[in-house]
């Protein structure tokens, strides 16, 4: 195994390219580590992403955020400034493992991972994040929900990394929340979630929402119907009971230890209707 | 395959070592740098045994390579004490009964000082959520939480 540690993104994506075994991106090694001590991945080369300039940075960026590929779960939390702003996304990326891994788990690696149960996923979907990606045809950028397509999978190709994602700046009276289900209270993996980000207007109406789910598909899911069933409504007793049915319809899960079909069914539209209920609170609607 | 060479501050020191690129921080500290504080109990970063702080942040060293710690600063429990004088935490621990196997131990004072280092006056809650990424099959963690708490409580009026 070669280990290399470039200095730009455009060096790592020629190494990664140019690079004819199995490769691994590490950032904070959190999954990688993992898969190496496990057996499961044995690479030519290892890529340590974090000699690049901006890559554990968040930079305020018209009005939003770009968060580097490699800016840790204890870094996020730290920034009050983001945290304000996209209370779901921070909150998410923070539930991913001890406070030892929060030291190094990045949300970009999270994504990169390709769980379908990954905490910051969901909250980045429905925050309707951009990630930026480096590769041999120079960089583009691209809708985070464009990037899981199986478990373990991503869309990105040969060479190319993602360098950093941004949270777009939130049109007022906005806001975005994530919960997920775990058996324990804390270092778990989620047998079920849902981000929610939603705007409303004077009147409390909900003007936009974008609704993912995690663990309940092969990805983590932007599910259109979701943001449908309460686009227009107050989020009244009608409009949630609209939400969780639409959650759990969408819901395409697997029979495993961590939680059966119908429980995951059941409790993705539980915590749909739950993440927007504090969605559109903390958005400045009703209490 | 090839050897790396890397130049990093251990516990204040500038200390020198070469690995191997797959090798992990908490191999490169025992094995080669005698510094067997850190302990290896699951080797995926689940038990916090091997709890370092790597630039102020603590980590466990069974997820970092010894070659992404160039130029960085790192402190093991071998850091904790003041020559022969033990850290409050560490005497906190020794006076409540804090441990009994011990294989942990190391990796929770070096959390737990990460911890009080932030915070100096948490709450019980709070404390056991920070060392949830520490496991402890000996004690059932009472005693943990008396030892920290009567640590900061003492480090709060030193």
């Amino acid at each position: 195994m070669q280990y290399a540690k470039p200095k730009t993104a455009t060096e790592a994506a020629r190494l990664l390219g140019a690079e004819t075994g199995v490769t691994r991106v590490l950032a904070g090694g959190t999954d990688v580590m993992v898969q190496l001590k496990a057996g499961m991945v044995e690479p030519a080369l290892i890529v340590d992403i974090k000699g690049i300039p901006g890559i554990r940075s968040i930079t305020p960026e018209a009005g939003g955020f770009r968060i580097g590929a490699a800016v840790s779960g204890l870094e996020l939390g730290d920034h009050a400034a983001l945290c304000a702003m996209f209370p779901g996304v921070t909150e998410a990326a923070q539930l991913i493992g001890s406070k030892q891994v929060q030291g190094r788990c990045s949300m970009v690696g999270n994504l990169c991972n390709g769980s379908p149960a990954a905490d910051a996923v969901p909250a980045l979907f429905a925050a309707n994040a951009v990630v930026r990606i480096e590769g041999p045809n120079g960089s583009r950028d691209a809708a985070v929900e464009t990037i899981p397509t199986a478990p373990g999978r991503t869309s990105l190709a040969k060479g190319e990394i993602i360098t950093s994602v941004l949270l777009p700046a939130p049109v007022p009276h906005s806001a975005d929340a994530y919960l997920r289900f775990i058996p324990r209270t804390e270092m778990d993996i989620a047998v079920a979630s849902a981000g929610v980000s939603l705007t409303i207007d004077a009147s409390g109406t909900i003007t936009a929402a974008r609704v993912a789910l995690g663990a309940v598909a092969p990805t983590v899911m932007l599910v259109d119907a979701c943001a449908a069933a309460i686009i227009g409504t107050k989020l009244d007793a009608a409009a949630q009971a609209a939400l969780e049915q639409a959650a759990s319809a969408a819901c395409k899960p697997i029979d495993d230890k961590r939680g059966t079909i119908e429980f995951r069914t059941k409790v993705a539209g539980v915590l749909a209707r739950r993440a927007a209920l504090i969605a559109y609170e903390r958005a400045g609607g009703r209490k | 395959m090839k050897t790396i060479q890397v130049a990093t501050t251990i516990n204040g020191d500038a200390t020198e070592f070469v690995c191997a690129p797959d090798e992990s921080l908490l191999d490169v500290l025992r094995n080669r740098l005698g510094l067997t504080g850190a302990k290896e109990g699951c080797g995926t970063g689940d038990c916090g045994a091997c709890t370092v702080t790597l630039d102020g942040r603590m980590v466990c060293s069974c997820l970092v390579l010894g070659a992404e710690v160039e130029g960085s600063t790192i402190t093991t429990i071998e850091g904790m004490s003041t020559g022969d004088a033990l850290h409050p935490l560490q005497q906190a621990f020794i006076d409540h009964a804090a441990l009994q196997c011990g294989i942990c131990t190391p990796g929770i004072l070096v959390a737990a000082k990460a911890l009080l280092d932030r915070n100096p006056d948490p709450t019980d809650t709070e404390l056991r959520y920070w060392l949830a990424g520490n496991l402890c099959r000996c004690t059932g963690y009472d005693k943990i939480i008396a030892a920290v708490q009567d640590a900061a409580a003492k480090m709060r009026t030193a």
